[in-house]
């Protein structure tokens, strides 16, 4: 049994079948990528999942629990953390700051007026706080505001922010997206040591297969709305549909 | 984290406070009764500054919780007794009522939304409290202390004479001391000083809010408030939280307005009230501690002191150019004081927006930032 399943999932705009009876079993403590052309149904299929979309039919079941209809604060406390394709962070507070609140919201839950007690004296929050964001080598960084950082020290932070919260799943939206080679590789060695030191499940949304063949240990193939392969690196390499729907001609 | 030190802060704070009556004394502004307006204005903008300093929601609303507090506190002295303690808890109490009530509709929508819904509340309410809610408001004259109203648990006054606020038997008019110092004839009175330590206490209470985990949360909504809901929070019961502690504030500032003067008006709810305290926060400093008092005080005085000086005045001034002159300066200055004293105040505000987005406080740190650097030079 998977950590997440998804069954029967569809969406419509309008005309459009963005997704089309998306089944997907996502085993415990794997490395899941998901991969398919511009227009796929990628990022809608990841949107279903969080809360910011809800699909006209079928069911997401996290842990055994439903999640679609959840609100997006309620999923995060399920424990489904997300990383956007843009780093979306507090860019007027400082590192620490950020890294703060998901610790807040990791403890006390989505909503406690705690109007009365000083984050400057929450010694717990901020030893929690300064590890991950130590693990991420951005100790040297706690004071810099969020906005001033540059876009790889932003990534860390998103993904600091997410795992202080400890999550069971862990959603990456093309986490390499507008990066050098050089910032990409960071990244995936950065995303290795995370699935290895902690064995978070993730689900990797990714158009570059330097990426995904490096990382995954499942790949999963959208076209057109619709799951057409699934299975190891290795097979889905000579896998005909998938050369001819997403590869082309292009080498790998 | 920036190190904050916030005893000697409140301390210097309370200090100056106290000392308002001496400290002012030079300014012309150490009448009570100005004095006490610029404490209760500086509370009704310390709590507009927890909801849109914090979270960035601007609410143009915040004058019916103002008049709410005026109207539930003068009911008190009405009905019940004129000691102030409870037309206060009311007032409050009631404002909080009300923007839990408004808040919770207004707070469905985000921005210019949000503003134009709090704007058409406050507008609403104003409209009511002149007209259909004449038997609670007293429409267009006011809701006044009569000398049949039954008073419960005061004795009766003496014979055709209205009662006056107290506090436990002090007169919030009375002057107690009434010194001279350095030829500035000084007076102390227990309204100013009510209003003083409650200025005190709200900042307290809002330097507390800044500092917690509460105030963190409310200033990451402002930031980026899709990344919190992701995040784990919901955002919703923090901004209705805000929305609800600075209509209490408001409502207290209402209450206070209503001590100093039994009588509550439905113009104390027109929006141009609740746009006269986002200047304050505006011009003061947006989300700093100091700045909304500072921004109260600032407008207040202006308004006082700018709108009683008028030709007469001004030909007095410049008496000492020669000729045609002086009909010409006064003629370009006259436009800016008296009635027209909004032009100031609003050509003012236009250079601090532009000038210096961080307001008054930021102003002050740069003149402070340069005198260092002078210091530092002559070293």
């Amino acid at each position: 049994m998977g950590i997440l399943e998804v069954s029967n999932v569809n969406k419509h705009f309008g005309g459009l079948h963005a997704l089309n009876n998306v089944d997907l079993n996502i085993d415990k403590g794997s490395l899941h990528a998901i991969i398919g052309p511009n227009g796929a149904g990628k990022s809608t299929f990841l949107n279903c999942l969080i809360g910011k979309l809800k699909p006209d039919t079928g069911s997401v079941l996290f842990e055994g629990q439903a999640v679609l209809g959840k609100k997006p604060h309620q999923i995060n406390q399920l424990g489904i953390s997300r990383v956007f394709q843009t780093p979306e962070i507090f860019t007027e507070m400082t590192v620490l700051e950020n890294v703060m609140i998901p610790c807040y919201a990791h403890r006390d839950g989505a909503f406690k007026i705690n109007a009365f007690a000083r984050v400057s004296k929450d010694s717990e929050i901020r030893d929690q706080a300064e590890h991950v964001l130590n693990d991420m080598g951005m100790n040297g960084k706690l004071n810099m505001r969020g906005g001033a950082l540059s876009r790889g020290d932003k990534r860390r932070l998103e993904m600091a922010m997410c795992l202080v919260q400890e999550p069971k799943l862990l959603l990456l939206d093309e986490p390499t997206a507008g990066m050098a080679r050089a910032d990409t590789n960071d990244t995936i060695n950065l995303l290795k040591h995370i699935s290895e030191s902690r064995g978070i499940t993730m689900v990797i949304i990714e158009h570059d297969m330097h990426v995904v063949f490096s990382l995954a240990t499942t790949i999963s193939v959208l076209a057109q709305g619709a799951i057409i392969a699934e299975d190891t690196p290795e097979n889905i390499k000579g896998h005909p549909k998938v050369r001819e729907a997403y590869l082309g001609e292009a080498e790998v | 984290m920036a190190k904050y030190n916030d005893k000697r802060t409140l301390l210097i704070f309370a200090i100056i406070v106290l000392l308002a009556p001496v400290l002012l004394a030079p300014t012309g502004a150490a009448y009570p009764d100005l004095m006490q307006r610029f404490a209760i204005y500086g509370i009704f903008a310390i709590g507009f500054n927890i909801l849109f300093g914090l979270t960035g929601y601007l609410s143009f609303g915040h004058a019916a919780f103002l008049g709410v507090g005026s109207y539930a506190a003068v009911w008190m002295f009405k009905l019940l007794t004129m000691n102030i303690i409870p037309a206060l808890i009311l007032a409050v109490v009631m404002a909080g009522i009300f923007s839990l009530i408004i808040g919770y509709i207004s707070l469905r929508r985000s921005g210019i939304y949000f503003s134009i819904l709090t704007l058409a509340f406050a507008q609403m309410s104003y409209n009511m409290a002149y007209s259909v809610l004449t038997p609670l408001t007293n429409g267009e004259t006011g809701l006044q202390l009569r000398l049949d109203d039954p008073r419960i648990l005061d004795a009766a006054p003496p014979e055709g004479t209205l009662p006056s606020t107290n506090f436990f038997g002090l007169e919030m008019k009375e002057v107690f001391w009434n010194p001279t110092f350095l030829g500035y004839e000084l007076q102390f009175n227990y309204g100013f000083y009510v209003s003083a330590l409650l200025l005190i206490l709200s900042f307290y209470i809002a330097m507390r809010i800044f500092r917690s985990p509460f105030g963190m949360m409310l200033r990451a909504i402002k930031t980026n408030q899709t990344r919190l809901n992701y995040t784990g929070i919901s955002s919703r019961p923090y901004t209705l939280a805000a929305f609800v502690i600075s209509g209490m504030f408001a409502g207290l500032a209402g209450g206070l307005l209503a001590t100093m003067d039994p009588l509550a008006g439905a113009e104390r709810m027109q929006w141009t009230v609740g746009g006269e305290v986002v200047l304050m926060v505006v011009l003061g400093g947006l989300g700093t501690l100091t700045g909304p008092i500072l921004g109260a005080v600032f407008i207040k005085y202006l308004e006082n002191i700018l709108s009683k000086i008028n030709e007469v005045v001004l030909q007095g001034w410049f008496a000492f150019l020669p000729g045609w002159t002086e009909g010409f300066v006064v003629a370009i200055v006259y436009p800016f004081v008296g009635k027209g004293w909004h032009l100031t105040l609003g050509a003012l505000f236009m250079i601090v927006v532009i000038f210096l987005p961080g307001g008054l406080v930021d102003g002050s740190k740069r003149i402070g930032k340069l005198f260092r650097r002078i210091a530092k030079r002559e070293a």
